[in-house]
């Protein structure tokens, strides 16, 4: 095969396999097996897509060779390369952690069928660049993940995917009109091209209508996201799927959401004047406060970590809206710490709620005597996600504050400096009220698979403390991948060939 | 013409708001449909309508209808019905799981929350 095809090879495996376990879904142990290594192999593909990418620059295809700006471009920057090797660690380590923690019944009902087309999905939004294509991916995304969300129908299920379906329904109809009109203005699809032509006019007339169009773009991948006000279905829907749903959902599709903000603002809208940029970062400070004031209200141990989601959208958000180097790179870092800490964190959640079979923070207690393992994996986790240095928070954050002092936008920056605290106080309490105390006896833990669950957190959080050990080494990474988003000329050129 | 297919469209969006806000799942899902409607009325538009011209006939031709937005409403089309038919079979279950259609006593407290 020829070496420009590789960047396909993370969406076509997953894609490939999820054919294969439909098949397969009499045998539960070959369910594991196959979807064990395919999402192993994905990582192995992504890694070396991810150095492919850092040796030679941006990666592109046109599938079925028609040209840039006339068909279907892949492209594989830094910045979708790094994301999709992310996604597929992520996927790995809640594959892992389904074969005891997901339920037999669950897995014969194509629960890693699903699961496969999300990341199908989510890894081919993270590639494409086709804004329409973007959609479709995202429809790949949705569909899996409306699937995995009522895989089980238990009455809590059904009745929070009638929201989150509805939700998603409305925001995609607002997608294809976005698509619409920026077709209408610019009269192609190939978000290069989008860029270069978007670029020429508005020097000329009519930027409003590009601003516009900025702002409904923000609505879809805002619902997606869940950025200040439009995160307000996130904590049921998140809430209603077993633990490892919850880690692919919470790590994953949030964001693909930010990214494609991410993607879409640094190639189309940054040239309105600062509009469309100061309404990213007024939401993204008032995303931290409702996620922080969430994240403290309740003791539901889920709800916490849920709200947590919302806090880190906000973070990163605020780093990207600077629109300057150190802060942009920051937001990567954080990016990916985030999907790597929010998926483990969610994991041990669980892990935690079926040791002792409640959610409930006040009637638990004292696990650090009978589960020393999970509870210092907690601890660590929990650090990480405050932002304690040496581990994986510290240098995203460091980098965004930086950043963001250096534009002199004070408020926002000491905002994001005074999240790390709330956020460390809604987690601990977490530690204090269910790993400290006495300890107490649960009606069912002696069943628990305890230490088969407790291997994919455990990859996750020792993998999130080399992220954060090593960032000397993953620096030049992330400077790459802001590189691309600050000089858009580099993306552009590398898609279009001129 | 343009015009008159946006207003259209507008008709559409305002059918498909209202049928959303009612409490009955069933009228939800109309709404969604409704909805879908609009946006692949709307996106047709976006193209530009002409008369009388085919959309590929060679290189010299002296006009012709763009064909991309029909590509996408295709695409478009094939997604929302997929989404309709998966939340009316979600309706149809949850309405016997849960005894009700109605949004406002969907809303919980009954233990498991």
């Amino acid at each position: 095969m020829a070496m420009i095809n590789f960047l396909i090879l993370p969406i076509l495996v997953p894609l490939i396999t999820a054919v294969i376990l439909i098949f397969l879904n009499k045998s539960v142990i070959a369910q594991r097996w196959v979807s064990g290594l395919s999402a192993f192999v994905t990582v192995i593909l992504s890694a070396l897509l991810v150095n492919k990418v850092k040796n030679d620059g941006i990666q592109t295809l046109n599938l079925s060779n028609w040209d840039a700006p006339f068909g279907i471009t892949l492209v594989s920057d830094m910045l979708s390369a790094l994301l999709v090797l992310t996604t597929s660690i992520v996927a790995f380590a809640c594959i892992i952690y389904s074969f005891k923690g997901i339920g037999e019944a669950r897995e014969k009902y194509h629960f890693y069928a699903a699961l496969q087309f999300l990341i199908v999905g989510v890894n081919g939004a993270f590639t494409t660049g086709d804004i329409f294509n973007l959609f479709v991916f995202f429809e790949v995304m949705l569909m899996s993940s409306y699937a995995l969300i009522l895989l089980g129908g238990t009455k809590i299920q059904l009745r929070e995917s009638i929201k989150y379906i509805l939700v998603n329904v409305i925001s995609s109809g607002l997608f294809v009109i976005a698509v619409g009109y920026l077709y209408s203005v610019v009269g192609t699809l190939n978000m290069a091209h989008i860029a270069a032509r978007i670029s020429e006019i508005s020097g000329i007339s009519q930027p409003g209508v590009i601003s516009i169009i900025g702002i409904i773009f923000l609505i879809v991948f805002g619902l997606k996201g869940a950025i200040f006000p439009l995160y307000f279905w996130l904590p049921g829907s998140y809430y209603a799927p077993p633990a490892p749903v919850m880690a692919i959902f919470g790590a994953l599709l949030t964001k693909v959401g930010v990214y494609s903000i991410i993607r879409t603002y640094s190639l189309f809208f940054y040239e309105d004047g600062g509009y469309v940029q100061q309404v990213i970062m007024i939401l993204a400070i008032l995303t931290i406060i409702a996620g922080i004031i969430g994240a403290l209200a309740y003791s539901d141990v889920k709800k916490i970590i849920i709200y947590n989601i919302i806090v880190a959208v906000g973070v990163i958000l605020f780093g990207v809206s600077t629109m300057n180097e150190s802060a942009l790179t920051g937001s990567i870092f954080y990016l990916i710490h985030d999907m790597i800490i929010k998926a483990a964190l969610f994991l041990l959640v669980g892990l935690m709620a079926t040791i002792t079979g409640t959610n409930n923070l006040k009637q638990m207690g004292g696990l650090i005597k009978n589960y020393p393992g999970f509870s210092w994996t907690f601890f660590l986790a929990a650090l990480a996600l405050s932002g304690i240095p040496p581990l994986s928070g510290f240098v995203g954050k460091v980098l965004i504050v930086q950043g963001g002092f250096s534009s002199e936008y004070f408020i926002g920056a000491a905002i994001v400096l005074a999240s790390s605290l709330f956020v460390l106080i809604s987690i601990m309490k977490i530690f204090i009220n269910g790993v400290w105390g006495e300890p107490k006896t649960y009606a069912n833990e002696k069943t628990v698979p305890y230490k088969q669950l407790l291997i994919a957190p455990v990859i996750l959080v020792i993998l999130s403390i080399c992220y954060g050990v090593g960032a000397d080494f993953i620096y030049p990474y992330m400077s790459q991948a802001a590189e691309s988003l600050i000089n858009t000329n580099l993306y552009i050129d590398a898609v279009l060939k001129e | 013409m343009e015009i008159l297919m946006i207003i259209i469209a507008g008709i559409l969006f305002m059918s498909a708001t209202y049928l959303m806000l009612s409490r009955s799942v069933v009228r939800i899902i109309l709404g969604t449909t409704v909805l879908s409607h609009g946006v692949h009325l709307l996106l047709l538009t976006m193209g530009g309508l002409k008369r009388g011209a085919p959309p590929l006939i060679g290189e010299e031709a002296s006009a012709y209808s763009d064909p991309l937005p029909q590509a996408l409403i295709l695409t478009a089309i094939v997604i929302s019905f997929g989404v309709t038919a998966l939340f009316l079979v979600l309706g149809y279950r949850s309405y016997k799981e849960l005894g009700t259609d109605n949004m406002e006593k969907l809303r919980g407290n009954d233990g498991n929350d």
